[in-house]
């Protein structure tokens, strides 16, 4: 069991997410950074979709009450466990009493903002319509519906007995598959519906222009600012399904990238859509930086999720490979 | 907008977005029901969602190529008969105007209407539940009376409460819990929409009917 002893706003609980509860205007939530959580998972041998705890303002502070073998991906926070710094996307672990620290993330080698806390046997908390993630709109699932706060306890799952588990980690995507234009991080988009009724000017916009992620950026979304775009004629639509990664554009020209806490419907006209593939590049953008997009195909963006498919079936591949090198020890 | 043609785009490579033509009404999202039926046992798809005279088909993996269920979606769409519902008649008592219907003034300026004939009009008719979506337990309602039809905020508005009735476009709707939205909040009612522990955890199904009733109207 871990107890939290500091947080800032909004760190919670999430898993890969929820599925098929969209007819009942419940949106998938799950990590942002989705890799990041996977990629914990993974180095602990838990199930991939297990859930973890998902940090986004620091510093962060939990004290371990038992054994315990975790993992911390996503942002590199100049992790600490008691005064023992620890490398970022490794497994460590910590005797109960242990104090692990998080502070804010270093922008040196890869710039992100939210990192991943996962735990051998995963983050113990109810299954809620199939997941454990936590829905802050309807106030269920994670821990009590709710963002973490010092104080709350969290168990971990059940898991076989684990030892010998130090002196292993994994090289992160951001350093793996790297995605810039400009100078700057990049996301690759597909036209969406209503992509041809835009002026050309905020066609040119869109792609050759860089985009601010303003503070108003949170888990449901992200309202950038930029040249604005503005359509041919005005567009009212109706309500229809939408996805995270949906980039709405409401009238006053500043566009919004829905993010995985997103609602499942909306009536702003859609200029593009991140892919889902490089939904966790946009997760980690760092409020104030900026960002740019990139057109991309079908073809290409199917070709990119297959890229992050191969890259967590070498992070399995190389997790298995010490583990069993570990047992023959 | 208007065509004869169903519209189908994608959204991104996690969904397709089937869009009916005409004006909006209640036979063809009665066919919209019947299309997502179809469409759900569909081996790609994860979930078929109906919106407003539109159907979002998510998918369980990007599919290679779209075309096929593009062309699937199309005669399914051709052959869909209306689905019949007996829905619900459920009454919904609405305080419009005051401190939970912030919006009402856009609303009286853009219809140049009055506070009470907003009321009126909007709480005359029946409506029926389309759909659900926007957050857990909220519904889509069909039927508003388009002298009331006022556009989707300029900019969103970051939170509203639980229990507004607001105006989006040609639509109305009662907000299930505090949130992000876009459109114009005219009045407020006290109902639960949702409780996540039921094996159907929304109050409304698509086909149910909707009163609202006016407790009070503050000008």
């Amino acid at each position: 069991m871990i107890e939290i002893i500091a947080t800032g706003a909004l760190a919670t609980v999430q898993d890969h997410g929820r599925r098929g509860t969209l007819k009942w205007g419940v949106g998938a939530s799950g990590a942002l950074d989705d890799l990041a959580l996977a990629a914990g998972n993974i180095l602990l041998g838990n199930d991939e979709h297990a859930a973890g705890i998902e940090i986004q303002i620091f510093p962060f502070q939990a004290r371990f009450t038992d054994d315990c073998v975790f993992a911390i991906t996503g942002a590199d926070c100049a992790a600490s466990l008691d005064d023992l710094p620890l490398p970022p996307w490794w497994i460590h672990s910590a005797s109960a009493g242990q104090i692990l620290s998080l502070g804010l993330p270093r922008q040196g080698t890869w710039r992100a903002s939210r990192a991943y806390l996962c735990l051998a046997g995963g983050v113990d908390v109810p299954l809620v319509l199939g997941s454990r993630s936590t829905q802050l709109r309807g106030a269920f699932g994670g821990l009590e519906g709710r963002q973490l706060r010092s104080g709350d306890r969290l168990r971990a799952g059940a898991t076989a007995k684990v030892s010998g588990h130090a002196g292993f980690g994994l090289s992160p995507p951001a350093l793996d598959l790297p995605l810039t234009e400009g100078g700057l991080p990049a996301v690759r988009v597909l036209p969406a519906a209503e992509y041809a009724q835009y002026t050309e000017a905020a066609h040119d916009a869109l792609w050759n222009e860089p985009w601010r992620v303003t503070p108003q950026s949170d888990r449901y979304g992200y309202r950038l600012d930029g040249t604005p775009l503005h359509p041919v004629a005005p567009i009212e639509t109706r309500s229809h399904g939408i996805v995270p990664g949906v980039i709405q554009v409401p009238p006053n020209g500043q566009p919004i990238v829905q993010m995985r806490d997103a609602q499942p419907s909306g009536g702003y006209p859609k200029i593009g859509v991140v892919i889902e593939a490089d939904l966790w590049r946009l997760g980690q953008a760092p409020i104030g930086s900026r960002i740019r997009f990139i057109k991309t195909s079908w073809d290409e963006a199917i070709a990119v999720g297959e890229l992050n498919a191969r890259w967590l079936t070498e992070a399995r591949r190389l997790a298995d490979l010490h583990r069993g090198r570990t047992r023959s020890n | 907008m208007i065509s004869d043609q169903p519209r189908i785009s994608t959204l991104g490579t996690s969904a397709l977005l089937f869009e009916a033509p005409g004006e909006t009404d209640l036979v063809t999202q009665e066919r919209i029901w019947t299309l997502a039926r179809e469409a759900e046992s569909w081996p790609e798809i994860r979930e078929a969602v109906p919106g407003m005279n539109n159907l979002m088909l998510n998918f369980s993996r990007p599919p290679g190529s779209c075309k096929p269920i593009e062309a699937r979606l199309r005669a399914a769409w051709t052959a869909a008969e209306p689905m019949r519902v007996e829905g619900r008649l459920i009454e919904l008592p609405v305080v419009y105007g005051g401190d939970g219907g912030p919006h009402m003034a856009d609303v009286v300026a853009h219809t140049g209407l009055d506070i009470d004939r907003i009321a009126a009009i909007h709480s005359a008719p029946t409506y029926v539940v389309y759909a659900l979506g926007s957050h857990p337990g909220y519904c889509y309602l069909g039927g508003m009376d388009p002298r009331i039809a006022t556009p989707r905020r300029k900019t969103p508005v970051v939170s509203i409460p639980g229990g507004a009735v607001s105006i989006g476009g040609a639509q109305t709707g009662v907000s299930a819990s505090a949130g992000p939205s876009g459109w114009n909040t005219i009045g407020s009612t006290v109902m639960r929409f949702f409780d996540p522990a039921l094996d159907s955890p929304a109050l409304f199904r698509p086909g149910d009917r909707l009163r609202f009733k006016i407790t009070e109207v503050i000008r």
